[in-house]
């Protein structure tokens, strides 16, 4: 038996020996456990859950051991994603801006002392992280950093605002783009650090969206400290880091069209449950094209990350993957949740109230309502579609910049 | 599910591109042109003018075992697989190569493999795979694709049957030495019960074959059978069961299209790129523009979802898994929307230019339209689809 087969056997038969039976199925996104000083486990089976898979590594399983996770290769990594999926198994631990991109990033940039200090404590989920990127003035135009940080000899001192910060209101720490050197060109000067957000001068204001939810905040930053070795990577380096970081960021974007929403989030099912079949076919056929396109259009995808995965396997890296990836996905999510309003009527377009009754709606049409509002939000964080075609047009189709002194067209 | 080439493969489609750029570029399909204009006086092309295709292209191709490529080894094939058959229809597809390797190979030879009998496969597949036989499939009779509307009728006689009708948009049609036609031998006429698969001699008394002049060059034929008189041998398969058969093999054939279809789409795709980082107008590069640019960049992300497709369903095939079905009409659909658009955008970005005959971007685009309309255009697939998905 081949090595791989024999580990899906054995992963297979402890997730069924090890996850609780309440751990399997859909979740609603505030019952997976996040982490951090803030968060609750929403049951002792979720805590139990998490314990669990903390304790064979599994909740960063591809991290190396020292730092919290289980050593695991990339193929033994997919496996364990097969297998939790297979059986319907939350994730234990929220793939957040730690475990999903700061993490990946330290293991790449970080010296061992940084690894060995915050890596472990993002496996075992005591520490939320948030990002720090954007600002008022820098948005898709992200290398426009404004945040200063001034060199104080043993520490940086901060000053600034950053915006569009995912869960800032409930984050222990933040990692930061700031500026060191405001006198050099606009991606040179800017470093990548690490700041603790429990000290005086960082406040956090949450921003209501469309959809209802307040997940991003604004933070400021007034005369904040970080110490020195809190810098990753080169001083006035910052922005390969970040960069690299950003990639992480649009795979899990992509990724995001996997986030179970119910039943509703299953186009067809939708379809034949609020338009109906009429001799085995959707009785309004107009609709019924544009849910076989949409899920043409997901199985593509599909297919297409599968292809990215191998390829990677076998050291060939798609420098397209991650733009297009985040670009049609997000795009796709859009269009599905589009779609959706359109085969449910009037029974999408209920919104949640404080005082008035709207029990004539189900939970699960409420919440079809507000994701599809929040979808006009994918398209635009982590890098707008236009930034993702820009970067696709420069970077891997080598098209030219604008030459100076053109003339107008 | 394989989605990387192996080594073997991989060489076989170097083998393929460096074969085809040299022997069958473009400029080899503007030869055959020639067929709807005055012929020279003893022009050295008039046979393959008249045949569609280069003989001598096609017994070079035969020896390098590409007729042979997904032909069991008993039957003198190379079993090599659909991947493989894959590649090199998809370097065929960047010049536009014209040859019988996809109505021959794909479509005659499918039938015979899927459901002959093993007299006939012994007969017929060894001179597939040398490249001494040539078949073709007549299915169509109508104007869009409509696989279980057949009209055309083979009545039973003492000793085998009498066929009678009329097709249309037969590949390879009026140069094929063999037919394999599709008839009804009982049932309604939109019913999939009661079509049965023969074998015809394509010179056979009452076979009356007409090439059409086509959009794209290549070769297409309308063929009446006038009371064609069969011997039972002829049947291919069980009498008014060969449709799933007939499915499984427009299956194969769809997916293997749609490998040709990648090709030219990337070859668009490249050219226009390249166009667009040469071209200078008010004073930069057009490439520079930013309403080109992201036009460009979604074209990519197309031109990968459409490789990830068409790779994902020949490994089907080759794995024989039960998804290939829906996969075919996956890939059918998306590379011709792909082809669509790429083509649409390859012309209208490389302006002026783009509208003249002397460009080849125009041949491909003619091309494209042909192959969006072989085995199924768009709806037909979308249709399936949503119908294979239960709704």
């Amino acid at each position: 038996m081949n090595e791989l087969t024999e580990f899906r056997q054995q992963v297979r038969q402890w997730l069924e020996q090890n996850c609780p039976v309440s751990m399997r199925g859909a979740a609603a996104l505030d019952e997976i456990y996040r982490g951090g000083s803030r968060e609750t486990f929403s049951s002792d089976e979720a805590k139990l859950w998490f314990e669990r898979m903390l304790d064979k590594g599994w909740t960063a399983p591809g991290w190396p051991k020292q730092y919290g996770g289980a050593g695991l290769s990339d193929p033994q990594v997919k496996v364990l994603k097969q297998e939790m999926k297979r059986l319907g198994c939350r994730a234990p631990l929220e793939a957040g801006q730690g475990l999903a991109m700061l993490g990946p990033a330290l293991l790449e940039f970080g010296t061992e002392q940084q690894k060995l200090e915050h890596l472990p404590r993002i496996a075992r989920g005591e520490v939320r992280w948030c990002q720090g990127y954007s600002e008022p003035g820098a948005g898709s135009d992200l290398a426009n950093v404004q945040c200063r940080a001034k060199d104080m000899g043993d520490h940086f001192l901060i000053n600034g605002t950053k915006i569009w910060t995912s869960n800032a209101d409930v984050a222990d720490w933040i990692f930061c783009l700031v500026r060191t050197d405001p006198d050099a060109g606009k991606q040179e000067g800017i470093s990548f650090l690490l700041v603790d957000m429990a000290q005086p001068g960082v406040s956090v204001k949450p921003i209501e969206l469309i959809s209802g939810d307040s997940d991003f905040c604004q933070v400021f930053l007034d005369d904040v400290r970080a110490e020195k070795h809190n810098l990753i990577g080169e001083i006035n380096q910052g922005w390969t880091v970040g960069k690299r970081l950003l990639q992480h960021e649009r795979t899990l974007m992509s990724e995001i069209g996997d986030l179970s929403m119910g039943a509703a989030s299953d186009l067809p099912e939708c379809a034949r449950l609020y338009i109906g079949l009429e001799n085995g076919k959707l009785a309004e056929s107009q609709l019924r094209m544009r849910v076989a396109q949409s899920e043409m259009n997901s199985q593509v995808l599909q297919l297409a990350q599968r292809k990215a995965f191998e390829e990677a396997k076998s050291g060939r890296v798609n420098p397209a993957a991650t733009s297009f990836f985040k670009y049609y996905a997000t795009e796709q999510q859009s269009v599905r949740y589009e779609l959706m309003l359109a085969l449910m009527g009037e029974r999408a377009l209920g919104w949640e109230h404080k005082r008035m009754d709207v029990s004539s709606f189900e939970d699960q049409e409420l919440s079809v309502t507000r994701n599809w509002a929040f979808s006009k939000a994918l398209t635009i964080a982590g890098g707008s579609s236009e930034i993702q075609l820009n970067v696709i047009a420069k970077r891997v189709l080598g098209l030219p910049d604008r030459t100076e002194g053109a003339n107008k067209s | 599910m394989t989605m990387v080439l192996t080594e073997a493969q991989n060489l076989l489609k170097d083998t393929a591109r460096d074969f085809i750029q040299s022997k069958a570029p473009v400029a080899a399909l503007r030869q055959l042109r020639e067929y709807y204009k005055d012929l020279p006086e003893g022009s050295c092309n008039a046979a393959a003018i008249e045949l569609g295709y280069s003989q001598e292209l096609w017994e070079q191709m035969s020896e390098l075992g590409w007729a042979g490529i997904v032909i069991p080894e008993a039957y003198g094939g190379l079993e090599f697989g659909y991947q493989g058959l894959g590649v090199v229809l998809e370097e065929c597809g960047r010049t536009l190569a014209a040859s019988p390797l996809f109505a021959t190979v794909a479509l005659g030879a499918g039938c015979i493999q899927e459901i002959g009998s093993d007299e006939q496969k012994q007969t017929l597949l060894p001179k597939v795979a040398e490249g001494r036989t040539t078949l073709a499939l007549a299915l169509e009779e109508h104007p869009r694709h409509t696989p279980t509307r057949i009209a055309t009728c083979a009545e039973a006689t003492d000793d085998g049957y009498t066929l009678k009708g009329f097709k249309t948009f037969v590949l390879d049609g009026h140069c094929a030495d063999q037919l394999v036609v599709v008839a009804r031998t009982s049932g309604g006429i939109e019913e999939s019960e009661g079509i049965s698969l023969f074998l015809v001699d394509a010179n056979a008394p009452g076979v009356r074959r007409s090439r059409t002049a086509m959009l794209d060059s290549r070769n297409v034929a309308r063929i009446v059978f006038d009371n064609v008189r069969l011997k039972s041998e002829a049947l291919i398969g069980m009498e008014g069961q060969g449709y799933p058969a007939l499915e499984t093999v427009l299956d194969r054939a769809r997916i293997l299209l749609a490998a040709e279809m990648l090709g030219g789409v990337q070859e668009c795709f490249e050219r226009t790129i390249e166009y667009l980082k040469e071209r200078e107008q008010f004073g930069t590069k057009i490439g520079s523009f930013q309403a080109l640019q992201h036009r460009a960049a979604k074209m990519l992300t197309e031109v990968e979802l459409s490789q990830a497709a068409v790779m994902a369903a020949l490994s089907a095939l080759d794995e024989n898994s039960s998804n290939a079905r829906l996969l075919a009409s996956l890939v059918k659909a998306r590379l011709n929307d792909t082809f669509e658009l790429i083509t649409n955008e390859a012309v209208q970005m490389h302006g002026g230019m783009g509208v003249t005959d002397e460009l080849d971007i125009g041949l491909f685009l003619k091309r494209a339209r042909v192959t969006m309309q072989i085995l199924g255009d768009s709806s037909y697939h979308r249709d399936r689809y949503a119908s294979l998905s239960g709704y």
